[in-house]
């Protein structure tokens, strides 16, 4: 019960969000509050392989890239008026830009998955690395689309009935579609296939011995994850107007996972509990001082060490649930 | 032939970096199981310290000195401090506390030393170049560097194969078990072998200095590189680590060669330039990714 | 002759210079219950893996109803009707004992390709995990506690129901009595053998008493080659088995 009134408080809260920024007079609040939903996002999806399915991927943020890159690129042909390929006519609009880049993210996804899924333990979090740096050469050397420069998109997607320039409108599709990922992402956790997942990650060899081959179960979280976190790419690439390779590094996939780590591994919030404390740190801390990695960094540390369970587990000792 | 055989000798320069750097990171995974991330910060700290030893002093030896203490204290101080309570993690902690790490060096070398990247002079006896094949002149500082790294591949070999402390550290990435079984310090032996390989990441990085600019995050480029030559030679075994840091070397440096001279046939010429670049960038891990897909737990597989 | 549900013939597995596997044969009837005991170090856990699919043999053949399984999976064989138990106890352990067996029903129901229905309240795999868990005597109170917190005994009942939701024709048992106390494996003997006549079962056992109680047919198993095969009484009276056991004894 307690935890049904905190989830609909921190609901309604995040609704009136715009509404109270303005009250604050801070405008560049929502605009903050946008880039930390996607960043929830891509880490919600990670989640679902990493604390449900117990795969280590270290390169998540090649499927945030792709899903902004495609953004871009569909922004940049239709700007050009010319076909990719001389086939596939550009887009601005987000209807087709938004299911384009989980369907791109995701074929990524299968085909990097089919290979990494091969190995396990620290050859599978190595080589899901090399994957994703593979992808990040490959758009540094893609002069065309901007390079090692980055794009900019000059326009943001185009929505019927919505105007994303305007930045309240924007950050409440991005938290309308952040809830429904989530609701989709619960009823798979909870779902034949979501005990299937779970059960690989507590015992696979007892999964083979009920007559389960755990491998494509594994592909197909691993390519639902992939497709989560092109949307969150491609929302985040209309939020900035810009992408750049940075956003497939390896810093960006270690950020991702630390994000599900401080917020509670294997928690329907804890992404995006973990997004908020990660942002609000470096701004906090950035306030200390420009040197605030200096101070991050052993939080980091001292949460791994000590924070068993993250932000969710916290907040469950809080308010006296009981975990089940 | 004269261009294929300065770029051989190129890759087996880088070759020898990444194995210095390679040895140690195998080590402590085979005998600690622990991935180390950070790893490439005690490349970047030796590289510091010698570079401000060597602007402080003047003198090629204390720098080499001051690197090395400067690697090997800041690795002892890491293991004491962090590294000792990861051993009995899963990956996951271990890859997120050094990611940690790394924020942490990397934001401390800009504190102390800013981020302009710092160039450093190499010693006067190795300004010149020799000609070891007749009609190819090659910087001599460089045939040093592959001279001290295959010296040091020799020594570990003897130190590995011929001693009573190699014996341990080779049972130890075997049968973990069978060693603590034996009543052996096993935290002395753990920090011993941490200790040596922060020495030969921060000789490594010393050595780099001259090369490449001593500068932030000058760790992780090459500590990518030296994961996949540890991935591709087999976790925990040396040998593979030498074999995969030739390969990867050599690899690397040749596509890096000859691909944008090849595209420039086929684009014009700044495209190609950027696009050989970025094939070439992708190239080891292509290779990586070949290996494991032939062979899961690379080409020396150390744990059977 | 009735046609054997297992027949396992000229099996060898060599690792490095042991052979573990030495050119064994050995077959299981339709409802026996075939026991296979040995010195340690005689080849039983090795033989088990590759009867199961964990080890691929060097030479020989494994046919399971029929079926050349010889090179096929773990998952392949249990869907052909292959049970196995371990000798520890592989579980989910941070599942409820209901869940660990309804996830077996499920697995057994078919792919688990179902993304939205919501499993933990699905009466069509609780209602049989249930029951599984009656049949195998499962204290009703203790089956929402975690695997974690039970004990050895709780979770080699646990891990039987769990084997029983696939519906096997043929139960290989890895040493069912480890790790139990007298009470336990007095408990454990009836459980099976109220399932005769059910499954087939190879029991891989070193309580030579619940062997002697339980099993129609025994083999030997001495350095990877099964030495003598009969009922208790002929075992009994093996001079070749009276001198391994011996052997060991006297080591």
């Amino acid at each position: 019960m307690r935890e049904k009134i905190a989830l609909a408080l921190l609901f309604a809260a995040a609704v009136a969000l715009p509404l109270i920024m303005r009250a604050l007079d801070l405008p560049g609040g929502t605009g903050v509050a946008t880039s930390i939903l996607c960043l929830a996002f891509a880490a919600s999806s990670l989640n679902l392989i990493l604390g449900h399915g117990g795969m280590i991927s270290f390169g998540h943020a090649a499927y945030y890239g792709i899903g902004a890159y495609t953004v871009g690129i569909l922004w940049e042909h239709f700007r050009q008026q010319e076909p990719i390929f001389g086939l596939i006519p550009g887009t601005d609009q987000l209807l087709i830009t938004l299911p384009a880049a989980m369907l791109t993210a995701g074929l990524a996804a299968a085909v990097i998955g089919a290979l990494s899924l091969r190995t396990s333990g620290v050859q599978f979090i190595m080589i899901t690395l090399a994957f994703a740096q593979m992808l990040f050469f490959l758009f540094v050397g893609l002069k065309a689309y901007g390079g090692d420069d980055g794009m900019t998109i000059r326009r943001r997607n185009a929505v019927p009935g919505l105007d994303l320039r305007d930045v309240d409108q924007l950050y409440w599709l991005v938290l309308g579609l952040l809830c429904a990922w989530l609701f989709l992402q619960w009823r798979i956790v909870g779902s034949r296939f979501g005990r299937v997942l779970e059960g690989i990650r507590q015992n696979e060899r007892r999964m083979r011995a009920i007559g389960i081959s755990p491998y494509p179960y594994k592909l197909a979280a691993f390519v639902i994850a992939g497709m989560g976190a092109g949307a969150a790419g491609a929302l985040m690439a209309n939020y900035m107007r810009f992408v750049s390779p940075d956003i497939m590094s390896w810093q960006k996939s270690g950020e991702i996972m630390v994000v599900v780590i401080l917020g509670g591994i294997g928690t329907l919030l804890g992404p995006v509990l973990g997004a908020i404390a990660l942002q609000g740190l470096e701004f906090f801390l950035g306030g200390i001082t420009e040197h605030w990695a200096i101070i991050l960094g052993p939080i980091l540390v001292l949460v791994v060490l000590f924070g068993r369970g993250g932000i969710m587990a916290l907040i469950r000792r809080l308010l006296g649930v009981r975990h089940g | 032939m004269a261009l294929l055989a300065e770029q051989l000798l190129n890759g087996l320069q880088l070759g020898v970096m990444l194995f210095l750097l390679a040895a140690g990171l195998t080590l402590v995974f085979g005998i600690m199981g622990v991935i180390n991330l950070a790893h490439g910060s005690l490349y970047m700290v030796g590289a510091f310290g010698a570079a401000v030893t060597a602007q402080v002093t003047g003198s090629w030896w204390l720098a080499l000195l001051g690197g090395l203490l400067a690697a090997g204290v800041t690795g002892l101080l890491m293991e004491l401090v962090v590294l000792r309570r990861l051993y009995a993690r899963d990956h996951l902690d271990q890859v997120l506390a050094t990611f940690g790490l790394i924020l942490f060096f990397n934001q401390l070398m800009v504190l102390l030393f800013g981020r302009q990247p710092r160039f450093v002079a190499l010693p006067a006896w190795f300004t010149g170049s020799v000609e070891i094949i007749p009609g190819v002149p090659y910087p001599s500082y460089r045939l040093l560097i592959i001279a001290v790294g295959l010296a040091v591949a020799a020594g570990l070999y003897v130190l590995i194969q011929r001693t009573r402390v190699g014996m341990l550290v080779r049972a130890g990435a075997t049968h973990r078990e069978m060693v603590r079984a034996l009543g052996v310090d096993i935290r002395l032996l753990y920090t011993l072998v941490f200790g040596l390989g922060a020495l030969l990441a921060g000789l490594a990085g010393i050595m780099a200095g001259p090369v490449f600019n001593v500068q932030i995050g000058m760790g992780e480029q090459i500590l990518i590189q030296t994961f996949v030559v540890v991935v591709i030679g087999g976790i925990g075994s040396v040998r593979g680590a030498l074999f995969g840091a030739l390969l990867v070397g050599v690899v690397d440096t040749l596509l890096r060669g000859f691909v944008p001279g090849l595209l420039r046939g086929l684009l014009d010429a700044s495209q190609a330039d950027a696009l050989g670049a970025a094939l070439s960038s992708m190239g080891v891990y292509v290779l990586m990714a070949l290996v494991l897909l032939i062979k899961p737990r690379g080409i020396f597989p150390a744990h059977a | 002759m009735v046609e054997p549900i297992l027949k396992v013939s000229g099996l060898v597995k060599r690792f490095g210079g042991l052979t573990a596997t030495d050119n064994l044969s050995l077959d299981v009837r339709p409802g026996e219950i075939h026991a296979l005991i040995g010195p340690n170090g005689a080849g039983k856990s090795t033989l088990i893996g590759q009867l199961v699919g964990e080890i691929t043999p060097d030479a020989g053949s494994v046919m399971f109803l029929g079926h050349d399984v010889t090179r096929a999976s773990v998952p392949a064989r249990v869907k052909l009707g292959l049970g196995r138990s371990f000798q520890i106890v592989q579980l989910l352990d941070e599942e409820t004992a209901l869940a660990n067996v309804a996830l077996a029903v499920q697995a057994h129901a078919g792919h688990s390709f179902r993304f939205w229905r919501r499993a933990d309240a699905d009466e069509r795999l609780l209602a049989p995990a249930r029951a599984l868990l009656d049949q195998v005597d499962f204290p009703p109170a203790r089956r929402a506690a975690r695997v974690a917190d039970m004990s050895a005994g709780e979770r080699k009942v646990l891990e039987l129901a769990m084997v029983l939701a696939g519906g096997p024709r043929l139960l290989l048992l890895d040493e069912p009595m480890a790790g139990l106390g007298a009470g336990e494996s007095i408990r454990m003997t009836d459980t099976l053998r109220a399932l005769k006549g059910g499954p087939a079962m190879l029991l891989v056992e070193h309580d030579m008493e619940a062997v002697f109680a339980l099993a129609d047919r025994i083999t030997v198993l001495v350095y990877g080659r099964a030495i003598a095969t009969g009922t208790a009484e002929e075992i009994r009276a093996n001079p070749a088995v009276q001198e391994a056991y011996l052997a060991e004894e006297g080591a």
